[in-house]
């Protein structure tokens, strides 16, 4: 059983559980528990972002625009429109579905840092239009975001949100493994590794591309409903702003593209160190840059692959 | 009547479009230069820019005088250019180029994190050269110090490309650019080229910090916004192409300008962008890009 387990591809998401059923026995504190929804949370933007990038070489800069998408969606249909906000957070992953859908047919087409602006500029599009819509958004300053209320009980507690986003993020992980092991994954790497072989052996590539740009889409979107949901309150900046997105590439790259964990090693990275470096005051930027400077000149492929690799090495 | 209150308010969008476009234009060409040498895009190019007005604006806090202050700023840039090659660019030498911009990044917000500290977090500005007194040409509105930001252009601009053209190094530079394993073959030491490119690339952009703050103002977190603007000039343009940067900055400066007196200042950003996916929709390498060739 436990062998079968060790060898299974679902191994990653295993752990993930694990860890996160093991994880409030240990911190100490709620804030620690608030701190590790955070991580969950942007683990599952980055892991979106990781399927289109580690899967199918494919860059965005403007990924934070759907978290965006999908965390004024829980805030302004409760508040604004009297939608519930269950299919508030759905309608919200269907309109950043369809955003990414109609932005992606045109931009898809672009390679390499074209690519990377284009999206950049569709990001910013969106956390622009979030910003200068102060009446439905609140403005930069943002807006509260309403207690989520089920069956007339209010969920409530840092605790139950800690378990929904970690639930959350290992559905996405297993889907996530679910896709990299299907024909499609496998048509989304023959795209990575070259573009004109896969389509000579007949995949269908601006398809496959724009199929997994939306799926990429829908998890920030998801991602950013539960950012809402656990901070209660949501700015244009904190959600879709242009340095959020850099963080979001910033995650997957710096966990390493392609690996399952990397994904979480990043947003772990990025989420507590800067929790952490708050002792230092004003040095905390400066840290935060050396550490990641330090990390891409030592470990290019990334935090996890490149400690697999540095771990097969000693049991071979 | 209106029709010439319409071309005064046009001519003043176009001098304001074109001094913001110098900026992302300088911006630009430092992208190009170092992006030519050695593939890197590097996102820190912003703060260079600010690194020079802000370092200016202190050292003239200090006692002094302006013109030394000037000069020592864009010498404190260009050791920041050099630092940065050095020990984050040369060592990750190799490494994929999404591994590199985020390499880029992270010495950006480092020199933020520095520049913080070592000056403050207050907006700052510097006397204008020839006073404040707008000078009026054809009806609009021109800030003397404008025209300062321009001239200043036009001199680095054909400085560099006298540089580029006419010196043994420049020449070098160039061939380098173009290929560096026939570069190296014929004892250019490339190496020593991109750390050139990275020296020339902060001093453009101190240069243009330096004159362009007393309209801009400036602050320790100025130069993300103007990376930003400078990568998406690049682009416009067509990556690689020097004369595309310098096209592509005044074009998204021009549009700035021009989108926010026309259509909604609030969407004066949104407009630039708009403007580019256009053109990359149109032209998936950029204006002066050249066709897509992919070799296989």
């Amino acid at each position: 059983m436990l062998n079968r387990m060790l060898r299974s591809r679902y191994l990653p998401a295993f752990l993930m559980l694990a860890a996160m059923l093991a994880l409030p026995y240990v911190l100490p504190s709620t804030y620690y528990l608030r701190v590790a929804s955070m991580v969950f949370v942007f683990a599952l933007a980055a892991m979106g972002l990781n399927l289109l990038l580690g899967l199918a070489g494919q860059v965005s800069l403007g990924h934070a625009g759907f978290m965006g998408v999908g965390a004024y969606a829980v805030a302004i249909g409760p508040t604004h429109l009297g939608v519930p906000a269950i299919p508030s957070a759905l309608a919200g992953v269907a309109l950043s579905c369809l955003l990414a859908y109609l932005m992606g047919r045109p931009i898809l087409k672009l390679k390499g840092y074209y690519l990377a602006v284009a999206t950049l500029g569709c990001g910013l599009l969106i956390s622009m239009v979030l910003t200068n819509e102060a009446q439905w958004t609140g403005g930069p300053d943002g807006m509260g975001v309403p207690r989520l209320v089920l069956f007339d009980a209010p969920v409530r507690g840092v605790q139950t949100w800690y378990y929904v986003c970690g639930v959350a993020l290992v559905i996405g992980m297993v889907l996530a493994i679910n896709l990299t092991f299907s024909p499609t994954g496998r048509a989304l790497r023959a795209i990575r590794d070259s573009e004109v072989a896969a389509r000579v052996v007949g995949i269908d590539v601006a398809r496959q591309k724009l199929f997994v740009f939306v799926l990429s889409a829908a998890y920030a979107a998801v991602a950013g409903s539960l950012l809402a949901f656990v901070n209660g309150h949501i700015t244009p900046d904190s959600t879709s702003g242009f340095l959020r997105s850099i963080e979001l590439i910033t995650m997957v790259v710096l966990g390493g593209t392609g690996a399952v964990l990397g994904p979480v090693a990043g947003a772990a990275i990025l989420v507590i160190l800067p929790q952490a470096l708050t002792v230092f005051h004003d040095y905390e930027h400066m840290i935060l840059g050396l550490v990641m400077m330090a990390c891409m000149i030592a470990l290019r492929q990334g935090l996890v692959p490149a400690l697999t690799a540095r771990f097969r090495e000693r049991t071979a | 009547m209106r029709a010439s209150a319409m071309t005064t308010e046009l001519l003043q969008f176009t001098f304001s479009g074109l001094t913001v476009g110098a900026v992302y234009a300088s911006v630009a060409l430092g992208f190009t230069l170092i992006y030519n040498a050695s593939h890197v895009v590097n996102l820190a190019q912003g703060e260079f820019v600010m690194l020079g007005a802000m370092s200016t604006v202190f050292l003239a806090a200090a006692g002094l005088p302006l013109p030394v202050a000037m000069i020592l700023a864009v010498l404190i840039s260009m050791v920041a250019g050099l630092a940065l090659h050095r020990f984050a660019i040369a060592p990750a030498r190799g490494a994929d180029p999404i591994a590199l911009i985020i390499i880029t990044i992270g010495a950006s917000i480092f020199l933020r994190g520095l520049a913080q500290i070592v000056f403050d977090k207050r907006f700052h500005s510097l006397p204008p050269w020839f006073g404040a007194e707008p000078i009026v040409i054809g009806g609009a509105a021109v800030l003397p110090q404008s025209l300062v930001v321009l001239a200043g252009m036009l001199v680095v601009l054909v400085g560099l490309w006298l540089f580029m053209t006419r010196t043994l190094f420049g020449r070098a530079i160039l061939a380098a650019s173009n290929n560096p394993m026939a570069a190296t073959l014929v004892g250019i030491n490339v190496p020593v080229i991109v750390a050139a490119t990275f020296l020339i690339s902060s001093l453009l952009g101190a240069v243009v910090g330096i004159l362009v703050t007393p309209i801009t103002l400036t602050s320790y977190d100025a130069g993300t916004i103007l990376a930003l603007k400078g990568f998406a000039a690049v682009m416009l343009g067509g990556i690689g192409n020097p004369p595309g940067a310098v096209l592509g900055g005044l074009l998204l400066g021009l549009a700035e300008s021009f989108g926010a007196g026309l259509i909604s200042s609030q969407y004066k950003d949104a407009i630039a962008f708009v403007i580019l996916l256009a053109v990359l929709l149109l032209r998936p390498r950029g204006l002066l890009g050249g066709a897509a060739l992919e070799r296989v």
